[in-house]
């Protein structure tokens, strides 16, 4: 691949804009929230936003997803971390989600609406939660 | 610890988004001599005794988790360059901004591996915030030199907030890293 200009990725967009359209007029109602504290980029929380970036591209989620990043959710021993929230389905976060990971757990959650067990972990630890 | 030398600047630039910074510039140097990872950043910076306190472990900021005992950012990144025979480097200036810099030499089996560029750069390029990110690349080892900044990208691909900028984004970035 050539070294794109920002024309290039212009075009680009607008080459997608019409599906994207489509499917923006729902509004972006899932977001995605990954947890990237020091302990969850040590465990590889990059390769999952990365991971998780590309297969919402792949199944046609991008669209009416928002990705975003936060700090340590205080569930250090189960980094990476990902919390999702989606119409229709309990507001879930998931541990040990590596990068390769990503695209399973899209799929399961937000394409067949079923939830990927033994990841499940539920909330925050008790630190993080406002009193 | 972190397993490649990227990591570390995410850290750093979470550090520069705290710091109240609106331009925050990162550069990833890799030369004959090692790889150099640079950021800095117009936030609020520290003096002499706040800097003191962020090189400790066991201190943190405090504004987001103000029970928290640790602040592994700054001392991770510094153990692992000194570790490695590298070179680490702060400077800091109340009011004015932050500049960290760390060298980990080619030479040095202690040495992390560089890691995924294109991935730290979609990572840092979806981070919250209005502030302006100047991204820069260099390798020499094919001649490799690019340069990109957080607002044309938005304004290319669109929302940086949304999967689908940030797929774009991914793409531009990744024929960039190609050259």
């Amino acid at each position: 691949m050539a070294k794109m200009t920002l024309e290039q990725l212009r075009a680009l967009r607008d080459s997608k804009k019409q599906e994207l359209d489509k499917r923006e007029v729902e509004g972006k109602d899932i977001q995605i929230i990954v947890g990237m504290g020091t302990c969850g980029i040590a465990a590889g929380a990059k390769q999952t936003f990365d991971g998780i970036v590309a297969a919402l591209e792949k199944h046609n989620l991008a669209g009416r997803t928002v990705v975003r990043q936060t700090g340590c959710m205080g569930l250090c021993y189960v980094e990476p971390t990902v919390e999702v929230i989606a119409p229709d389905m309990p507001n879930v976060i998931y541990g040990k989600i590596t990068g390769d990971l990503a695209e399973e757990l899209v799929v399961k959650h937000l394409v067949e609406h079923t939830l990927l067990e033994n990841h499940i972990y539920d909330k925050p630890a008790v630190d993080i939660v406002k009193k | 610890m972190h397993a490649s030398a990227v990591d570390f600047v995410l850290d750093l630039v979470q550090n520069s988004v705290e710091a109240g910074a609106s331009l925050i510039d990162v550069e990833i140097d890799e030369s004959t001599e090692g790889v150099t990872l640079q950021v800095s950043d117009n936030g609020c910076g520290m003096d002499a005794a706040q800097l003191a306190r962020a090189l400790d472990p066991f201190r943190s900021g405090g504004a987001k988790h103000p029970s928290r005992k640790v602040g592994l950012g700054l001392p991770f990144l510094k153990q692992a360059a000194e570790l490695a025979g590298g070179e680490f480097r702060i400077e800091s200036v109340p009011g004015r901004g932050t500049m960290v810099r760390a060298m980990f030499p080619a030479s040095s089996v202690d040495s992390p591996p560089l890691g995924d560029v294109t991935t730290l750069f979609v990572t840092l390029l979806g981070m919250v915030g209005e502030c302006e990110l100047v991204l820069h690349r260099k390798r020499a080892s094919d001649g490799l030199s690019y340069t990109v900044r957080k607002s044309e990208l938005a304004e290319a691909a669109g929302d940086l907030a949304t999967a689908s900028g940030l797929s774009l984004v991914r793409q531009f970035l990744a024929s960039q890293e190609e050259g």
